[in-house]
């Protein structure tokens, strides 16, 4: 499901720092991670889970340190990331925002009714972005991680504003990316993924496989 | 990368800087009143324009240094974007009202010695003066730039990236204004026995702009090392 | 590649779509261009001096107004930081969507300019030149001011930051513009104002996008 090579992936954190602001979040933050595990990323409001993942996705500028995707061939490996917001446009329709995504990753748009269904937004598919439900939108959201097959998955609360349905689908939709040698980081409050390592930001202490 | 540590260990900055911002801005004011005087008292009448003329000694140089103020922050912005040096970044935001400052005294000076020789106090057939005056709207988004932004950080950036584009745009802006002012050209000549009292004039703008600058500069860091124990503090204590 | 494209074909359907986003800026045209008489007078003569150079000034102005939401409603609503995190160069994206709006707005501006050119007493024979003017300028406009959009684009009250931004960038475009505009209302010399306002609009697109793209890199930063 992933591609070649994913089973080689690997992710190395070294002596990371975040700021905000004139704040420093935290520092001096190293860890490993291989493809097929999980991370989550635990710690109160403000301790910089979100920045974090922002700057594993390459959208923030570290403080300080380093942070390498490593794979077996050449090409850093592709990187999804889904934050607090779901990029839905409130005049585009579920399947035109859906479609849509499947050509910008260079895909056929039959991938994006495939994942329509898969993230159960099938009957929805002509209602505007503006009359999907905050869980309809996050559904929406998810549509991304399907319709382009990557590596790393970087999720910030991905089960906020989810139905409990929803949330399986979530963990369901995790444990197969790890089973295909996928990598996901998720910042996420509440019940986690089964066998995941966990990160409290807040101290810095990374436990073993929960 | 260390780009904060200039806040976080300014001493030794703080310990240099100190002498030659108040030695540069001493220096400044002497030189400039050295020239002042000969261009006032010293030098004759312009055989032309009378003693109107005089206010050269103020325009011209001011003229000069605003354009190289603006090429400073240029070189700060460079330095900024490449090495992410927080140091070039206070320079650049310190150095701005300084030669927003300059530009507003080239361009008054410019009106009032246009009064006299053209009879109006503003000639948009001067493509020297028109061109400044759109540097000077430049400097102004620069510093609504800084004030606008959430974080330091992205302030810093966003006026970088502005400071660089206007820097790029400033030879074709210069080129069409001239272009729109061949209607009516109009240009100030001066004579030889005028410009060595302008070109004191000249370095004794350059040492108050650099004095002046240290001392904006000391100020930031002062101001952002207290804002930053601040936080400290809050978070310590909270 | 696809990725720009896409985002291209994306924009332009939203600019249509989006409640006539399309519709606001050449009403503003219009309505602009429609006051002149009241502040100079309606005789011809007067007309015929300030006309041409208030309806480039209008086309401007009217260009601005997109500008504020062109980067801000992507960045509200973690488009933009979906486009980054999915490791398509922002330079692309930039251009693709200035793009994508100056055809939705600028052309249907230049479309309406000899209308108002006429109105303005402007000869009408020279009614081709004002949208082959119109057309050149606004996409000097447009991607000039993408450059302010980009830099405001995380700001509340961003409008008044691009327009004071951006407008000392406007400098060229307008002399070379306006003063096409009175050639081809006095049947004088254009092609070297045409001339110059094209390089002023090239000028534009080829630096714009890089600007942009790293100011949309500092505000999602």
């Amino acid at each position: 499901m992933v591609g070649a090579g994913a089973s080689s992936l690997v992710l190395e954190v070294e002596n990371l720092a975040a700021s905000r602001g004139l704040r420093i979040l935290f520092e001096g933050l190293t860890f490993r991670l291989s493809g097929g595990e999980v991370l989550e990323l635990r710690g109160p409001n403000g301790s910089g889970k979100s920045t974090l993942l922002r700057i594993l996705a390459g959208l923030t500028r570290a403080h300080e340190g380093t942070v390498a995707f490593k794979t077996a061939g050449e090409d850093e490996p592709g990187r999804h990331y889904l934050g607090h917001l779901d990029a839905v446009k409130p005049s585009e329709s579920a399947a035109e925002q859906a479609e849509f995504w499947a050509r910008y990753f260079g895909r056929d748009p039959a991938e994006a009714v495939k994942a329509m269904k898969r993230v159960g937004l099938s009957g929805r598919e002509q209602v505007p972005g503006r009359g999907l439900s905050a869980g309809q939108k996050r559904r929406l959201a998810l549509v991304r991680l399907l319709v382009e097959p990557r590596p790393v998955w970087l999720l910030d609360e991905p089960t906020a504003a989810l139905d409990i349905e929803g949330r399986a689908l979530v963990t369901q939709l995790v444990a197969e990316h790890r089973a295909g040698g996928g990598m996901v980081i998720a910042a996420i409050h509440g019940d986690g993924f089964a066998g995941s390592r966990t990160l409290d930001i807040s101290t810095l202490s990374i436990g073993a496989v929960a | 990368m260390a780009v904060m540590s200039i806040f976080a260990n300014p001493h030794r900055f703080m310990a240099v800087s100190k002498w030659f911002a108040w030695g540069f801005t001493a220096l400044g004011s002497v030189v400039i009143l050295i020239g002042v005087y000969f261009g006032l008292f010293v030098v004759p009448p312009d055989a032309v324009q009378g003693d109107s003329a005089r206010i050269m000694f103020v325009h011209v140089p001011a003229m000069w240094l605003c354009l190289f103020a603006y090429a400073f922050m240029v070189g700060a912005s460079l330095i900024s974007i490449v090495w992410r040096h927080a140091l070039a970044d206070v320079a650049a935001k310190s150095a701005a009202p300084i030669g927003a400052g300059v530009t507003a005294l080239g361009l008054i000076t410019g009106s009032i010695w246009g009064y006299p020789t053209w009879g109006t106090w503003w000639e948009w057939g001067d493509a020297r003066l028109v061109s400044v005056l759109v540097l000077f709207f430049i400097y102004l988004g620069y510093m609504a730039i800084w004030q606008a932004m959430e974080t330091p950080q992205k302030a810093a950036r966003a006026a970088a990236i502005l400071c660089l584009a206007g820097a790029v745009n400033l030879p074709i802006i210069h080129f069409s204004v001239e272009w729109f002012a061949t209607l009516h050209q109009v240009s100030m000549k001066a004579s030889d026995e005028f410009k060595y009292p302008m070109y004191v004039v000249a370095l004794g703008y350059l040492a108050l702009f650099g004095g002046l600058t240290l001392l904006n500069m000391r100020a930031e860091i002062m101001n952002t090392r207290a804002e930053m124990l601040a936080q400290r503090r809050q978070a310590a204590a909270g | 590649m696809s990725g720009s494209f896409s985002v291209f074909t994306r924009e332009l359907k939203l600019a249509w779509s989006g409640g006539g986003g399309a519709a606001l800026p050449v009403g503003f045209f219009a309505a602009a261009s429609s006051i002149t008489p009241f502040a100079v007078g309606n005789g011809v003569e007067n007309l015929k001096i300030a006309g041409p150079g208030v309806m480039w000034i209008a086309l401007a102005l009217a260009s601005l107004l997109p500008m504020e939401r062109l980067f801000q409603a992507d960045l509200e609503d973690g488009t933009l930081d979906a486009y980054a995190g999915s490791g398509i160069g922002m330079e692309g994206i930039a251009l693709a969507k200035t793009l994508a709006h100056w055809i939705a707005t600028g052309i249907p501006l230049a479309i309406i300019a000899p209308v108002l050119w006429i109105m303005l007493q402007g000869p009408p024979e020279a009614s081709l030149f004002v949208i082959v003017f119109s057309l050149i300028g606004s996409a000097a406009f447009f991607f000039f001011g993408s450059i302010g959009a980009a830099l405001a684009a995380g700001m509340r009250r961003g409008g008044l930051l691009i327009a004071l931004v951006t407008l000392p960038l406007y400098v060229p475009t307008m002399i070379f513009g306006a003063a096409g505009l009175y050639a081809a209302a006095s049947g004088g010399e254009w092609a070297a104002p045409l001339m110059l306002t094209g390089a002023a609009a090239l000028f534009g697109v080829a630096t714009s996008s890089f600007a942009a793209a790293m100011a949309l890199r500092t505000a999602i930063d």
